[in-house]
């Protein structure tokens, strides 16, 4: 008998627990195979750069109270004072930063009142400063000149002389590469103004990876303005390993310029993880059900064969008595759970698939990678592989002279 | 006989503890996960509101045109304009009505005391009714403050703890931008989740702290941060800025069933005036929603919490199958046994029943290790979730009950099988082939 025909045997005659197996490995690879899609996906967006120098900047916010009728000395006081603190690279006030959670955003045209076409953009405020506080490089083009600065509120604000930009804005509103002085209209759509400055990256303060505020991460605009607002954000860049202690004297220091102010500051390695918390907790629910689950049909498929195995003694012990050698046995078992689990694999490739068209059809999921699938199919196979070397071993052992004595059902062991 | 199925169930786990070991924790592991992902589902996709839900509706009009609404489907964007808003109030169509937008305000009780900054609904005096909020003092202001645009507010329970121990505060006042604001109630505990009228600000977490009139945060052009939208540049000044086309109202009305349909006709009219009047350059185009459409419609539920649940239950399937896998072996290993039992006149009955409470023995098993694997579960959903979904993973007694249920049930039903099998056991033909 060859050992093709042994194998195709003896899952005919188990077919059940073989049905059984496959299913589990069908089931398992299209979760698998999703899950680690999605994974790798909320990981891979939720650790990308933001282009700022993160691990040295914090952000101080100075809420007014009671009304203030010279926002615009207070602020000027408080980021002299920010500036003059030791430990302090560079600061600036601002409206928005990367990963903030919610920001401002603009439609950019480059005809006034363009009806289509546009690119959205998030909006951010600074002065001659900012580059420098965030640590960003122009890869093109000047930064502000303190005389271009000019002071705003959230509804009214004179023109600007220009706009620096990033490097993925500039493309996508000049595909032919000569961005640098080109104008554009933007919140306005009377007086363009042209771009003076490229940067190479400054992601949005948007988190969603989804909808329409995926739409623009990497687009953003830096605009010459000071916010005069009750409610002031300060971008402040300390000397590396000076963050906590620069953090503390902030807080302290904004707070005796004028005591009727809330006062608060985060580090930016503390925005990112409020603004990924939900991605990255995603992320690892969905790895400890998958990596259970895998565990789960390993131990299935162990459990099974070793039944198969205690049941099969006498037959195993008369093939042995007949001339098998150890290696036959040890093939044989793991042959068979090759086949069972190369079925299941096979399915589990088509449902895999299937699972992926209808989660993007109903859920905020993404195409499924070929990569992925295949990847997930081997790797089951190896496991099915390595699940029923134990006890294909065990059967491999078992003596010839088992043939000779009484059938064995139960296991010798008690 | 009960007893007696009993000894042998555990007689016959015993035998083979490694696969009985893996046969509980198959079914305590699909089970646990699964009641972990289905209590923070169902508490994020629970109806807030179940008493009134199909009676309240949001009103949407497009008033941008074909052209420049977008990115929502249908054409629509979530709010009104103040123009329309402010229309549709005064058409008086509905039982009761309320404009809602979401302001932050900063509130004092004493000009020295630290201030409370919150985000602050600016609602109508029958919102409260609409959604019937529970109140622990006092009550809502009266229709002559919202016409008047009165400085009164409406705190909850644990603002109203915080600025005055929990005393009743009412007639107490609350200074906000040197103006003081009269407490006319204080909110008892409510648990409204989620906070359908504003999905903008954690619509998971808790209740706000402070309410004020619409009409009150109109005139102190309180900023708003629940969400504005303006095809056009945003007008600077704030009165232009009300007479302008920006969305950023919403419109909730409670309707009783019969009268909807009229409801639905007077909105339609309203677009329809308004392209008569030359205002809307293209057909009306409205729609009403009640809670449960509105959630819906504004994917309150986050998508990937669907996939979480949909991977869960496949899991809890594919231990299913696995303990049935191991079952049915277990099954096949003791035929021996059976045929003895069956040859000395134990019925068919006799042995399937036996076999069902071995099954059951495993899933109550299996339910103890599914509730340690669902408090953990829900302990690390805790931990690594966002705070605002973090509150709703929690383990109640309703949970619970569903679980044992669940895990016996499946337990038992992964058992079938192998049961049939057993109780098929020849009797003669096994002990002539031994």
């Amino acid at each position: 008998m060859d050992s093709n025909r042994q194998v195709r045997l003896a899952i005919y005659r188990k077919k059940f627990g073989a049905v059984l197996i496959a299913v589990q490995i069908a089931i398992t690879l299209a979760i698998l195979s999703n899950a680690v899609t999605l994974i790798a996906e909320r990981l891979s967006w939720s650790s990308q750069s933001t282009g700022i120098d993160e691990d040295n900047i914090f952000f101080a916010y100075a809420e007014n109270v009671d009304v203030n009728p010279n926002l615009g000395a207070e602020q000027a006081s408080d980021l002299a004072a920010l500036r003059a603190l030791s430990g302090v690279v560079d600061a600036y006030a601002t409206n928005a930063f990367p990963l903030q959670g919610g920001g401002w955003s603009m439609s950019v045209g480059l005809i006034p009142s363009q009806k289509t076409g546009r690119a959205d953009t998030s909006y951010y405020f600074g002065d001659e400063h900012a580059l420098h506080t965030l640590g960003l490089k122009l890869i093109a083009g000047r930064n502000f000149s303190p005389s271009e600065i000019l002071d705003r509120n959230a509804t009214s604000f004179p023109p600007v002389s220009g706009f620096i930009v990033t490097r993925i804005l500039a493309e996508k509103l000049f595909p032919a590469g000569d961005a640098l002085g080109r104008s554009i209209y933007v919140e306005t759509e009377t007086t363009p103004a042209p771009i003076i400055g490229i940067v190479d990256r400054l992601q949005g303060p948007f988190v969603d990876a989804s909808g329409y505020f995926g739409t623009f991460t990497e687009s953003s605009i830096l605009a010459p303005y000071r916010l005069l607002d009750e409610y002031s954000t300060f971008a402040v860049r300390a000397n590396p390993g000076a963050l906590n202690q620069v953090m503390k004297a902030a807080e302290k220091k904004l707070g005796s310029i004028n005591g009727n102010r809330i006062i608060t500051v985060q580090s930016m390695a503390e925005v990112r993880k409020i603004a990924y918390r939900s991605d990255r907790g995603l992320a690892m629910i969905l790895a400890a059900v998958t990596v259970t689950l895998v565990a789960v049909t390993s131990f299935g498929m162990f459990g099974l064969t070793s039944y198969w195995v205690v049941q099969r003694r006498r037959q195993i012990g008369i093939r042995r008595a007949l001339g098998a050698t150890r290696l036959a046995i040890l093939r044989q078992f793991q042959q068979e759970n090759l086949v069972i689990a190369a079925l299941g694999a096979m399915a589990g490739i088509a449902l895999s698939v299937a699972l992926n068209l209808w989660l993007v059809q109903h859920f905020e999921m993404i195409r499924i990678h070929a990569v992925n699938v295949a990847g997930a199919a081997v790797a089951l196979i190896l496991l099915g592989q390595i699940a029923v070397y134990w006890p294909a071993r065990h059967a491999a052992n078992i003596s010839p002279v088992v043939a000779l004595r009484g059938a064995q059902f139960r296991p010798s062991k008690r | 006989m009960f007893n007696y199925y009993l000894k042998l169930a555990f007689q016959n786990l015993k035998r083979n503890v490694w696969v009985t070991v893996l046969m509980i924790l198959a079914i305590g592991a699909g089970v646990g996960a699964s009641m972990t992902t289905l209590a923070l589902y169902r508490a994020m996709s629970s109806d807030p509101i179940p008493a009134k839900s199909h009676e309240l509706f949001v009103v949407q009009v497009d008033n941008l045109g074909p052209n420049k609404a977008g990115e929502q489907s249908e054409g629509f964007k979530e709010y009104l304009s103040y123009i329309d808003a402010v229309a549709l109030m005064k058409a008086r169509g509905a039982k009761r009505q309320t404009l809602i937008y979401t302001t932050y305000l900063k509130a004092r009780s004493a000009p020295d005391s630290k201030p409370v900054g919150a985000p602050v609904p600016a609602v109508y005096g029958d919102f409260f009714k609409m959604l019937d909020a529970p109140f622990k003092y006092g009550g809502p202001w009266v229709p002559a403050d919202d016409e008047a645009g009165a400085p009164v507010i409406v705190l909850s329970r644990k603002l109203d703890d915080k600025l005055f121990a929990g005393a009743n505060s009412v007639g107490k006042s609350l200074d906000i931008a040197g103006v003081a604001y009269r407490v006319v109630g204080v909110l008892d505990d409510w648990p409204l989740v989620p906070r359908f009228y504003d999905l903008h600000v954690a619509p998971f977490g808790n209740v706000d702290e402070m309410f004020i009139p619409f009409n009150r945060a109109v005139r102190a052009q309180a900023p708003i941060i629940s969400g504005s939208s303006c095809n056009d540049p945003r007008p600077p000044e704030w009165s232009d800025f009300l007479h302008s086309e920006c969305i950023w109202v919403q419109l909730w009305a409670e309707v009783p069933t019969p009268e909807i349909a009229a409801y639905r006709s007077l909105v339609n009219n309203y677009a329809a005036d308004q392209q008569r009047l030359g205002r809307f350059h293209w057909p009306a185009h409205t729609q009403v929603r009640d809670v449960m459409q509105w959630l819906k419609y504004r994917h309150a539920v986050p998508g990937q919490l669907g996939i979480l649940l949909l991977a869960s239950f496949g899991f809890l399937f594919v231990c299913l199958m696995n303990a049935m896998g191991l079952m049915l072996a277990k099954t096949i290993g003791r035929t021996q046994d059976i045929s003895v039992r069956r040859a000395l006149g134990a019925s068919r009955r006799a042995i399937a029943l036996q076999s069902l409470v071995e099954t059951g023995v495993v899933g109550l098993v299996g339910a103890a290790i599914g509730l340690a694997i669902t408090m953990l579960g829900t302990f690390a959903i805790r931990t690594v979730l966002a705070d605002q979904y973090a509150a709703l993973a929690y383990l109640d007694a309703k949970v619970v009950v569903i679980e044992v249920i669940c895990a016996i049930a499946a337990a038992v039903a992964a058992g079938l099988y192998p049961t049939w099998r057993a109780a098929w056991v020849q009797p003669a033909l096994q002990l002539k082939v031994e």
